[in-house]
């Protein structure tokens, strides 16, 4: 199923945080969102999962807009793991799997063995089988996220939305989470912090800043050392990863004064407010150093 | 399945022992009879003058009305303490968290203070509801902006409203006669001592609506656990969902409260044990809930008559006496962590 936004604003707290986003994912799709802290990756995601209503625009799942669809119908479309992960009365890992049939069910009963099924193998997909009888409050953050993944893969949806989905991970699962979320074949949008992770693994990406989309496309056209500089605010030297051959992405600070680089072309505190957060790929924490000094 | 086979049981033989139970003299196989006699027509003891009218009488229109009353009531305020925990996801919300009680408090305390000319004409009970309903509106429409019902702020409007109107309340009884504080306390503390078979029929049909309600958006309710966003995720409209079930916990509330009286601590305590002992799986819980409130307040009732016979002492006293202790020693067993009881 197609993703279409189409001129999507959107506020969120009184102020507007998406200023007229068109972007599309054609079908069986893996796409990126990128962008700074606050530049509206959640806000834009939220208006497709129906948690905040676009001021104008549309957003539309298989041609349909999801605001005038009843929720459930959008449920059995669109499986999200959300970065929200609350539970004040812990249900086990089962029963947080099966709420992913709720779209699909309507009142009494309980879980058929197609059901029961469904949780069994798509926790096994993600490396979870034994965790089924466990409470879900007391799991690590890597295995809450494979459990919330296999909640949405047993919605059965043709349409996979991921909100920083590699989060708290470690590198060896953020790599078999992308690599699960290749292997479905769904049309997946999923907002990205990891630059590397969105050239490894997706097939476009759509460049986020301060509310606007600044870029779209295959990431090796989108993801440039000057593209990555603008919005980011970072040095960026884009190489060849030496086993897949995409685009692999070494950052260096930005030195504070250097005659032969272009002056910065925004403020300076919005270069200061996007450090891309810790993970294996991102730069150091910005930190008094010479200007010259190379980050690695 | 079992500890609903085990819950229904122990109500059974709770009314049995409750029709047992009193200054008149009837053995538990007499109670029993009486009742099986008054629900199966033509049976022979009923008949044989085996069983006297003072105890037909003292069975079937004292004893058993109250016992009723008690099982109704304690489900009911133990099935609205689990709606209104998971529609604020709180586990200190109770069904009175909204100030459903305090209203219900001002409504029958004016009746009995002032006379039931002051309200109209209206009797205690349904002064009693018109208070409980009034005072949910109020936080329910305080608590609503832009169309969104905030948890937070309707449970701080509940708790700011609740202290408005027991102040009127404490003014109310401070400021009557004397012999009028007497009831003024048996309501506020809840009692089920009046009660007669033509009371039970409200709050019956409040509960078994909400009860219908409550079991037809189980999975919904556990969805509203995981955090509103993700239940929108899963096609819950949240916002419709949590005000049906803020309105749906108190009116059954204030159903149960006009004829009983605020009862406390079944609505808070009752949804945990639940929780602890089958999982927080509305599924499971809910029934057990109901269940297990109204054996809890059957058995409180029971012992509220006997304890300091011939006095009777309100059972609002009895719940949080016998309930307090079995709760805290149950909190800190290894289940509880089920229950979310480790943080």
């Amino acid at each position: 199923m197609r993703i279409d936004f189409t001129d999507v604003v959107v506020r969120r707290g009184g102020s507007r945080v998406v200023h007229g986003a068109t972007f599309r994912v054609e079908p069986g799709q893996v796409a990126g969102l990128v962008g700074p802290n606050g530049s509206g990756k959640s806000s834009l995601l939220r208006s497709l999962y129906r948690v905040t209503r676009p001021e104008s625009g549309t957003v539309a799942v298989g041609g349909q807009d999801v605001w005038t669809l009843p929720p459930r119908t959008v449920a059995r479309q669109v499986a999200v793991m959300t970065q929200e992960s609350t539970a004040d009365f812990d249900l086990d890992v089962l029963d947080i799997v099966l709420l992913g049939r709720l779209p699909h069910h309507r009142g009494f009963g309980g879980d058929s063995p197609r059901d029961l099924a469904l949780a069994d193998r798509a926790l096994a997909r993600v490396g979870a089988a034994d965790l089924a009888g466990r409470p879900f409050a007391g799991l690590s953050g890597g295995e809450k996220q494979r459990v919330l993944l296999a909640r949405a893969l047993v919605q059965e949806s043709q349409v996979l939305v991921l909100d920083e989905p590699t989060n708290h991970l470690d590198i060896s699962f953020q790599l078999e989470l992308m690599r699960i979320i290749g292997e479905l074949g769904l049309t997946t949008l999923a907002a990205l912090h990891d630059l590397n992770l969105a050239a490894a693994h997706c097939d476009v990406v759509a460049v986020l800043r301060a509310g606007r989309i600044v870029a779209q496309g295959p990431p090796a056209d989108v993801l440039t050392p000057d593209l990555i500089h603008d919005v980011f605010g970072v040095r960026a030297d884009v190489l060849a990863h030496p086993a897949s051959g995409r685009p692999l992405i070494a950052f260096s600070p930005l030195p504070s004064r250097s005659p032969d680089s272009p002056a910065p072309e925004h403020p300076v505190k919005e270069h200061t407010s996007c450090p891309v957060p810790s993970s294996p790929a991102s730069p150091p924490r910005e930190q008094p150093s010479p200007p010259s000094a190379s980050s690695r | 399945m079992g500890v609903h086979v085990a819950l229904f049981l122990a109500i059974l033989a709770t009314l049995v022992v409750s029709g047992a139970t009193g200054p008149a003299d009837v053995s538990t196989a007499d109670a029993a009879r009486v009742v099986v006699g008054h629900l199966v027509p033509d049976v022979s003891w009923m008949r044989d003058g085996s069983i006297t009218p003072l105890q037909d009488q003292a069975v079937w229109q004292f004893r058993l009305p109250r016992t009723l009353l008690a099982g109704l009531a304690g489900a009911g305020l133990a099935l609205a303490g689990a709606l209104m925990q998971a529609a604020v996801r709180n586990p200190l919300a109770e069904p009175y968290v909204l100030g459903v009680s305090a209203g219900a408090g001002v409504g029958a305390v004016a009746v009995i203070t002032l006379g039931s000319a002051a309200v109209g004409g209206l009797p205690l009970s349904g002064a009693a509801f018109l208070g409980a309903l009034g005072a949910t509106a109020a936080v329910y429409l305080l608590a609503r902006q832009h169309g969104v019902l905030a948890p937070t702020r309707m449970i701080l409007a509940g708790v700011a409203l609740g202290s408005l109107l027991s102040a009127v309340t404490s003014y109310l009884t401070l400021t009557t006669e004397a012999q009028n504080v007497f009831s003024v306390l048996f309501f506020l503390l809840g009692s089920v001592s009046a009660a007669t078979m033509d009371q039970l029929a409200v709050p019956a049909a409040a509960l078994a609506a909400v009860t219908l309600y409550a079991l037809a958006n189980a999975r919904a309710l556990n969805a509203l656990l995981v955090g509103d966003e993700n239940a929108t995720a899963l096609g819950v409209g949240v916002n419709r969902l949590r005000g049906r079930l803020v309105i749906a916990a108190s009116l059954l509330t204030g159903a149960v409260v006009a004829v009983s009286g605020g009862i406390g601590f079944v609505g808070l305590v009752v949804p945990h044990t639940a929780r602890i002992l089958v999982g927080a799986d509305h599924r499971r819980m809910l029934t057990v809930t109901i269940l297990g409130g109204a054996l809890f307040l059957m058995v409180a009732d029971v012992l509220a008559r006997t304890v300091a016979a011939p006095t009777e002492i309100p059972i609002g006293i009895v719940t949080a006496v016998v309930g307090a202790p079995c709760f805290l020693w149950l909190i800190r067993q290894g289940r509880a962590a089920r229950a979310g009881m480790l943080r």
